[in-house]
């Protein structure tokens, strides 16, 4: 039989915030970790700042920050809809914070590189 | 009985099947007539084809609820939805409600989604005794307009079968037990705001809603049940910061 089809702006928002949350929470103790390394070794921070100049980290690092704002975006449109009253046009304000987070992350890779 | 449409049937594949049997496709070919519901395609097989097919209706107009089946995937109100709008390819896939238990074939146990509607609060707390007046009710106030907007729900169980939560977690309420608590909450004629918070604020209540919004896109009567949960949200969340209650 047909799976249940899930393919709605809603839907597909609800995933995006899962999805980028649960990346986050990967990413964030690498994170941290390298920034341990300027207190405890400041060559293999060095290093790793120098990898940071790799086309294929900058990419990353595009991906990295559109999850990081798409899920901060996505995270007040979620505070609005439960906190203030009813808005109608939520698969408007999804495909904002989509849209928005995809700005950000465009304009960083823009600086990057 | 209106005009066969053309000379090739449409292929039917029910899922058939319950307790003791495993769920199992079944194809049928059910001729295609002008303004034939998946209800009519239904009833065509069980009288026509196999006597031994169970499934529930009761109205046929889409009032009472009865006759809510997944098809090709999507919980519809099959009395109300025409074979023209979901043939796919000449075929149609028919199955039971998703996230009830099948009792057999098209036919689910609805046990599980009325009682939740009982756990929600789901029921009236009178100002009054029979004794008294009506009370009146201003129909444009704000809180008779949110009551209003979930007062046409017709129990059907699509946004149940809709909804991912529910599928993930049996302990949900779910989106209309949700909605009802939210038009009785709303409800002037309503004694008892604290207790209907108190119920859906709990294991399986409302901040359980992961905002998907399956049950808003597919309830057939348009009602919309996303809104309602987000509003029982803000008041569980105002009444913790210490706003009273009516």
């Amino acid at each position: 039989m047909k799976a249940f089809p899930r393919s709605h702006p809603l839907w597909l928002a609800y995933i995006l915030h899962r999805l980028s949350g649960i990346a986050l929470a990967l990413f964030l103790p690498f994170h941290f970790w390298v920034l341990s390394l300027a207190l405890t070794r400041a060559a293999a921070l060095d290093g790793l700042l120098g990898v940071t100049e790799m086309p294929l980290v900058k990419a990353a690092e595009f991906g990295l920050v559109f999850l990081l704002a798409v899920h901060m975006f996505g995270g007040l449109r979620l505070i609005a809809l439960e906190w203030l009253p009813w808005s109608a046009p939520q698969k408007t304000w999804a495909a904002a914070a989509a849209g928005g987070a995809f700005l950000v992350s465009t304009a960083f890779l823009l600086r990057a590189i | 009985m209106a005009e066969v449409l053309q000379q090739d049937p449409m292929r039917v594949t029910v899922l058939r099947g319950g307790p003791g049997a495993p769920m199992r496709p079944e194809t049928f070919e059910v001729p295609l007539y002008e303004s034939q519901t998946v209800l009519d395609v239904v009833s065509w097989i069980q009288q026509n084809s196999d006597p031994t097919l169970s499934y529930r209706f009761a109205c046929r107009v889409g009032m009472c609820g009865s006759c809510a089946m997944m098809v090709n995937g999507v919980p519809r109100w099959t009395c109300r939805t025409h074979v023209q709008k979901v043939l796919v390819g000449g075929a149609i896939e028919v199955g039971p409600l998703r996230n009830l238990p099948v009792i057999k074939d098209l036919a689910v146990d609805m046990d599980p989604f009325f009682d939740k509607w009982v756990e929600a609060e789901g029921r009236h707390h009178p100002t009054r005794t029979r004794d008294d007046g009506i009370a009146p009710i201003d129909p444009e106030s704000a809180d008779r307009q949110q009551a209003t907007a979930g007062i046409e729900c017709i129990n059907c169980s699509v946004c149940y079968a809709a909804c991912d939560t529910v599928a993930g977690n049996p302990d949900y309420l779910g989106p209309a037990a949700l909605q009802r608590a939210w038009t009785l909450y709303n409800d002037e004629k309503n004694a008892d705001r604290g207790s209907i918070l108190d119920a859906v604020s709990g294991k399986g209540g409302c901040h359980f809603c992961h905002s998907m919004g399956s049950c808003t896109i597919y309830c057939p009567n348009e009602l919309n049940p996303l809104a309602a949960i987000a509003g029982l949200k803000s008041a569980t969340a105002r009444r913790f910061f210490g706003r009273r209650d009516r």
